[in-house]
């Protein structure tokens, strides 16, 4: 089976992914459909790995998933910290930056 | 599973990957719209953990047993963990709004997503991409000796500042998530003060549990025979302690019956008189 039908799925899934972050409000959601973004990509990268026949692909994904644990720890923290200020945890209420 | 992992990389059973890659293609496209579609965080958490299972399949199947198993322990496991226990902590039931806050947000989504879908699709297109080779003779013995010997030699300065990017994004998030204490923590002194200010020198009396009925909704007895209605957790409706159970134990095992009981309990008629 080619190689092309896992990238053509990452690209649906890293679509939906996107369109999820624009359109969601709650923060949470937000960082889930970023986190489907980060797994799209890595489904690519295992993909082009198996179609070079070498392992740096896979390397990569396994590289992506530590980032992408690193940036869930820190970005559920400052919603945490966000949610205890304002008491929200939609992306419309932190607007004190807004002009 | 083992199935899989034996045909990984292979290409040796081709239709059972085919009928497999379909099988998940429909679950994780259908699981990821449902995540955007549905308003329950929650939900998402869900449909989103289906998208991972799938993805780790397939990363079995292309010859990648040792991502799929971190997927799987790191993703669903720890990842969503974390975002079903912050989900917890913020609110589970704070459904998201569906007005639209700007004008016309969705229609330019759905233009945005429908380029980006176009460009992706139309930059794959044009890549001349064929079938995989036979094997990954890259592997080694195993995937496993191929991955770390790449980790450990090629790519080992990446792997040593990731161990730094995981000790800055731990101690990050301590400091994030830590609260500062804004007013003085009270003595006891001034809590033994504002005990007595209030009124009440006792704690609250818990419900009552009695040989009759041991249950956490019935209010506790007080000294005058009345009841206490501040002794039953606001999340129960409470109930009239001298009310008959529904039901009654056999005369032989209960030695007394519910009327003694209830005699031996309560004399006085309870005037159901509400404690604050």
């Amino acid at each position: 089976m080619s190689p092309v039908h896992y990238v053509a799925l990452s690209v649906i899934l890293f679509v939906i992914g996107a369109v999820g972050v624009l359109v969601r409000r709650n923060a949470i959601v937000v960082f889930m459909c970023i986190e489907l973004m980060l797994n799209a990509c890595n489904l690519a990268f295992v993909a082009f790995a198996r179609l070079h026949g070498n392992l740096d692909g896979q390397v990569i994904a396994f590289f992506v998933m530590v980032v992408a644990a690193a940036e869930v720890v820190v970005g559920l923290a400052i919603l945490m910290a966000i949610y205890r200020a304002r008491r929200s945890a939609s992306v419309d209420d932190a607007n004190l930056l807004k002009f | 599973m083992t199935g899989v992992l034996a045909a990984a990389g292979t290409n040796t059973d081709f239709v059972a990957e085919e009928s497999l890659f379909w099988i998940l293609f429909v679950a994780a496209v259908s699981a990821a719209l449902a995540m955007i579609l549905v308003r329950r965080a929650v939900h998402c958490a869900i449909m989103l953990a289906i998208v991972m299972l799938c993805l780790a399949t397939m990363y079995a199947m292309q010859g990648a047993p040792f991502l799929a198993f971190v997927q799987i322990i790191v993703y669903t496991g720890a990842v969503l963990m974390l975002f079903l226990f912050v989900l917890m902590l913020i609110g589970i039931s704070s459904a998201d709004s569906i007005t639209e806050t700007i004008k016309g947000q969705r229609l330019a989504t759905g233009f945005a997503a429908i380029g980006l879908f176009v460009l992706l699709a139309l930059g794959i297109g044009h890549a001349a991409i064929g079938p995989a080779p036979a094997t990954t003779a890259a592997n080694g013995a195993n995937n496993l000796t191929g991955l770390s010997q790449l980790i450990f030699t090629t790519y080992v300065f990446p792997f040593e500042v990731t161990g730094a990017l995981l000790i800055t994004a731990a101690v990050g998030a301590m400091v994030l998530a830590h609260r500062e204490r804004t007013s003085p923590k009270p003595t006891q002194r001034e809590l033994a003060a504002r005990r007595l200010a209030s009124g009440q020198l006792a704690p609250d009396p818990p419900p009552g549990v009695y040989a009759l009925h041991d249950a956490a909704d019935r209010p506790a007895l007080l000294p005058d025979g009345g009841t206490s209605e501040s002794s039953v957790s606001t999340a129960l409706s409470p109930r009239d302690p001298n009310e008959t159970p529904r039901f009654v134990p056999p005369e032989e095992t209960l030695q007394i019956t519910a009327e003694e009981a209830e005699r031996e309990i309560n004399p006085a008629t309870s005037s159901g008189r509400a404690e604050s």
